[in-house]
Order: structure tokens, then C-alpha cells, then sequence
């Protein structure tokens, strides 16, 4: 199972990332994993937050665009290396990467990477396969 | 069914025996009154007799928008003006504005045509109609006004703006007909979607939609979002305002109200007049009002006539929608382009919002165009690739409605501005000089 990311639309201007932050902290949602893909004209802002529902209420009341969807969570050991492994599953069966972010949780030893690919079933079944585990919401709640 | 059968539903004879009556008249009223048409006239070596027959008009020198600033604010009377009750002005975004001034037998004209437009729209005494066009020196909203006053309809002032408020009117009061420009249509439809209010809950049959150029996909948008049908409407400051010409349900065409306004198109470049059925520039003569006669106005918009009878029962000539303005043309790169093919190519694409900005400069010796888009949920995607996907699919529908090649840029939601008036499509930054 898969844990669910927003991304929102944010334009190369000046206060909007912020703009986006700020209305996630009056709702008092929190960020467990960010990251910023960007052009020259405009960014996708992706994020896990404590609470997909009232994040994309709050976010869309303030008049920005946001999308909801699946990415896969993994720990990775937080060594040289670490990720190595990992990617050469899907290497292996010619699963294309998206796009990937990482961070590193103060209560594990072991660093999480975010991933969407190309083909998220799969994905799955490559790393289920190898007996990877796969984070469910569950797992970073008390991140 | 027709507001005035008689006149809307005349056959050709009689129609050309009006016409001519009512232009030897009106030509007589301007050379007698106004000091500008003798003058052009006498410089013609042209005498008002000398128009014997229809064809003879095309012997008048135009008249332009250049002149009509020249006379403003009241030089073109012909009348005295103790006559004249009303006045309206365009806005003058690109000079002086140009002022009409209507005698009430020509604000009785006015409201004669919009009462016609009306019933082709299907309204009745008892209808409501929700006036958003703005009251002011723009002729949109007390033209409208006009109409409905003399239909003997319920005529709600409102104006354009307040959103808000136009939303509960719609509501609350059931409107049946909402008059304003497409653009703020789809706007309203738009903040409809997003107040939540469910298309039950309003009543409108009708929207009646002009002063600016629209295209068919941007009324199939209002349509769906207002769940009602449109009526594209057409008329210019100059000769009257709204009304000159409307559609009716059968939306092939707006018809001319060719027995108060005499239409013909002209190559816009030799002044040479056109057949039925050949695309070039409207020229207008109004038939009857007498304060601010008007022979042959250039109304710079390009169009071409339909000269056959209606399914609707109706003989007058129609009018294909406007596809631009001599004068709003762009020419980037040397390549003709206007700002109603890149709505086009934009409205192909799906998902895309209807709210758009061109944004031309020359930064150095070439062209270079950006076409702002505002981002909506549909187009937005998690991944860099896909949208880039959609801007080149963007560019691409540019290209093969134009030929050129543009910059897309995708800018946040309700970034652009709405008008509530007239759009503001295009900013031009070049500089010529």
C-alpha cells in the first residue's frame, strides 16, 4: 500500500511557497517530508503532511491548485550506498523513476525516501517480492 | 415569436424600397446639418441627389473613427440640441473617446432593436432580465435598459460587478435572461461552480453577450456553466451601441436590423465593396436616427454578410461572427494573427481555463509571444513531465491555428485579471517608433 502525497501548483513569484506553508501551519497540519521541482516560470511543491484532507481544504480555500496522489515510502539504511539497493529492484525490472526526495527521521536510525514511479503496481510487487517493506500511513505517524 | 414582424420579416423589394427612401433622407438630413458630411460631400463633387439607387452609397466617402474625434464631443449634430436627451461615449482607451448623441426618437430606435434581440432570445413581458452589462458611458447597459423599458420587461439595473450579488440576484430574483459581456458570463458561471450553487437553482434561459469577440467554445463554456442558451449580440458606440444586430436561436448568424442600419463590407485595404458571402470589414449607415446620423462608418470589424432568409422566418441579413478587428489584428513575425485564434487554440485544449493573457515584445530585433494560461486542477500534475506535456501541447494547438510559435506559461489560478467590462486580452509592448 501506498501513502498519498499532495502537490501543489505554486508560480515563481515571490512569497507564494511561503503563502502555501503558512496556510498548512494556521490549520495546524504537519509536514513530515517536502520537496521543490522547479522551472524557471513555476514549481511542484510535493508534500506529506498529518492530514491530506484538511491540507487540500485549507490550501484550496486559498485559492491554490492541489493534487492528491499515491507515492511509495521506504527506509533506506542511512549509509553509503543505502539507496543502491533499493533502486536496483526496480532497475532491475525496468521500472522507470519519477521523481524521488528523501529525509531523515530524528526516532530511526534509517533514512526514508518518497518515490513515485512510473508503474506504482509494479513497483509494488518488485519490492514485495524482495520482502522490502513498504511504509504505510501508519509508520510515519509519530515520525 | 417576432418583435416586429413587419420590418424583421420583409421581402426583398420592399426592403430595398425602405432603404433607399430612409438613405436619401438620412443623406439629405447630414449634408443639410452637419458642416463635416457637406464638407466631404462638396470635396466628392457629390450632390444628395446624386444617390438614385442603393449602389449609389457606395459613392459616399467612409466615415472613421478619427473623424468622429475630431468633432468631439458634439460636432456631428444634425439636430439642434435642445433635441438631444442622451449621450454615450467609448471609452477612449486609444485617444479621445468618441461621443454618440441620441434625440429620443433615436433612443426609441435603441430600444426597438434590443426589443427585437429580446424576443429572439425568447423573452416576454413578464421576464426577468439580470442587466450586468455596466450603466455608465458605455452603451452596454442603458442600451440594454432601453430594450427592456420598451419590451415593457422587468429590467434589473444591476450592472457589471459584485459578483456576489449578481449570484443571489440570479437566485433570488429567477432571472430569466442575463445580459453582459461573454467574458464576465463565463466569470459569473465560474463563481457559480465554485460558490457551490447548484444549476437547479437558477432560472436563467437566456444570455444575451457582446462587446467583445468571442468564440464558439467559449459559448459552449457559458452555456454549460450558466446551463443556458446564448445570443451573441453586436453594435458599436459609434453608430448606436448594442443591438445593431443579434443572433437568434438558430446562432447562424446576427441579424442586421437592415432597416435601421445599412450594412455593407468593404476590402479594408482598396475600399472596394464586397459581395455576400466575402470577408472584410463592416461598414455601417444608420437608416433613421436623425441627432448623430452616420453614413458609411468603418467599424474596423471583420465579418461577411449572409444574405439568405433565416430558419427563423427572418429576411434580414445576417452577419457571420467577428473574427477580428482591422485594427486588433497583431502581426508577429510578419504573421497575421489575432487574439480570438489563440482562444481558439487555447479552448481546444482540455482542461484549460478560459482566462488567458498575450503578452508580446521585441526584446531585441524579433518577435517573441507569451501566452499566459492560468493553471486548473485537470492540467496540474505531480510530474515535470507531464506538464511540460501540456504546454507543448498548448504550443502546439497555437501553432496550427497560427503558424507561430509561442511561449506558454502557466500562472496560478485567478492570477490574471477578470474585467467586468471589456477583456484585456493583449498586452503589446513592442515599440515601434
Amino acid at each position: 500500500m501506498a501513502v498519498k502525497q499532495i502537490s501543489i501548483f505554486v508560480e515563481n513569484k515571490e512569497g507564494r511557497i511561503k503563502k502555501a506553508i503558512d496556510t498548512l501551519a494556521k490549520e495546524n497540519i504537519n509536514i513530515r517530508a517536502l520537496s521543490i521541482a522547479d522551472t524557471t516560470k513555476y514549481g511542484i511543491l510535493r508534500l506529506i503532511v498529518s492530514d491530506n484532507e484538511k491540507a487540500i481544504e485549507a490550501l484550496e480555500k486559498d485559492g491554490f491548485i492541489v493534487k492528491e496522489n499515491e507515492v511509495l515510502l521506504l527506509t533506506v539504511p542511512d549509509r553509503p550506498n543505502g539507496l543502491n539497493s533499493t533502486l536496483a529492484v526496480f532497475d532491475e525490472k525496468g521500472i522507470n523513476l519519477e521523481y524521488l526526495y528523501a529525509f531523515v527521521s530524528s526516532k530511526t536510525d534509517e533514512a526514508i525516501v518518497v518515490m513515485r514511479l512510473e508503474n506504482m503496481e509494479k513497483a509494488v510487487e518488485a519490492l514485495e517480492a524482495k520482502n522490502i517493506k513498504i511504509l504505510e500511513t501508519e509508520d510515519i505517524k509519530d515520525l | 415569436m417576432f418583435w416586429n414582424e413587419k420590418a424583421e420579416c420583409m421581402n426583398k423589394e420592399e426592403k430595398e424600397k425602405i432603404q433607399l427612401e430612409r438613405l436619401q433622407k438620412t443623406v439629405k438630413l447630414a449634408y443639410e446639418n452637419v458642416e463635416f458630411y457637406k464638407k466631404r460631400f462638396d470635396e466628392a463633387g457629390l450632390k444628395p441627389e446624386d444617390i438614385k439607387t442603393l449602389k449609389d452609397i457606395e459613392k459616399i466617402p467612409f466615415t472613421t473613427k478619427s473623424d468622429l474625434r475630431e468633432a468631439y464631443p458634439l460636432g456631428l449634430l444634425a439636430v439642434p440640441r435642445e433635441e438631444i436627451v442622451e449621450v454615450h461615449a467609448s471609452s477612449g482607451t486609444t485617444g479621445k473617446p468618441t461621443v454618440t448623441a441620441y434625440t429620443q426618437n433615436d433612443l426609441d430606435i435603441w430600444g426597438e432593436c434590443i426589443a427585437r434581440g429580446l424576443k429572439m432570445a425568447g423573452a416576454e413581458k413578464d421576464y426577468i432580465i439580470q442587466n450586468a452589462y455596466g450603466y455608465g458611458l458605455f452603451t452596454g447597459g442603458f442600451g440594454i435598459h432601453h430594450g427592456g423599458n420598451k419590451m415593457g420587461a422587468i429590467t434589473i439595473p444591476i450592472s457589471a460587478g459584485n459578483t456576489k450579488r449578481q449570484l443571489d440576484t440570479m437566485v433570488d430574483f429567477q432571472s430569466d435572461i442575463l445580459t453582459c459581456t461573454p467574458s464576465y458570463a463565463m466569470y459569473l458561471g465560474e463563481s457559480r461552480e465554485k460558490a457551490g450553487i447548484p444549476l437547479e437553482d437558477i432560472n436563467l434561459k437566456a444570455g444575451i453577450h457582446g462587446a467583445e469577440m468571442w468564440t464558439d467554445e467559449m459559448r459552449k463554456r457559458i452555456e454549460a456553466s450558466l446551463g443556458m442558451k446564448t445570443y451573441n449580440i453586436y453594435g458599436l458606440t459609434e453608430v448606436m451601441g448594442p443591438g445593431v444586430a443579434q443572433e437568434c436561436g438558430e446562432q447562424n448568424g446576427m441579424h442586421i436590423q437592415d432597416d435601421l442600419f445599412y450594412p455593407e463590407i468593404i476590402n479594408s485595404e482598396t475600399g472596394e465593396t464586397l459581395d455576400y458571402g466575402e470577408k472584410g470589414e463592416l461598414v455601417l449607415t444608420s437608416l433613421t436616427k436623425t441627432g448623430m446620423p452616420i453614413l458609411r462608418f468603418r467599424t474596423k470589424d471583420l465579418t461577411s454578410l449572409i444574405s439568405e432568409k433565416c430558419e427563423c422566418g427572418r429576411t434580414t441579413v445576417r452577419m457571420t461572427r467577428i473574427t477580428g478587428r482591422s485594427d486588433d489584428m497583431l502581426k508577429i513575425k510578419g504573421v497575421m494573427v489575432f487574439p480570438s485564434q489563440i482562444e481558439k487554440a487555447l479552448l481546444k485544449v482540455s482542461g484549460i481555463s478560459p482566462n488567458y493573457m498575450i503578452h508580446v515584445t521585441r526584446p531585441d530585433i524579433l518577435d517573441e509571444v507569451e501566452v499566459k494560461v492560468e493553471a486548473t486542477k485537470e492540467l496540474f500534475s505531480d510530474e515535470m513531465k507531464e506538464m511540460e506535456r501540456v504546454e507543448k501541447q498548448i504550443q502546439a494547438s497555437i501553432r496550427s491555428e497560427t503558424g507561430i510559435r509561442v511561449d506558454v506559461s502557466i500562472v496560478e489560478p485567478e492570477s490574471l485579471p477578470r474585467s467586468e467590462g471589456k477583456a484585456v486580452r493583449v498586452i503589446d509592448e513592442r515599440n515601434f517608433e
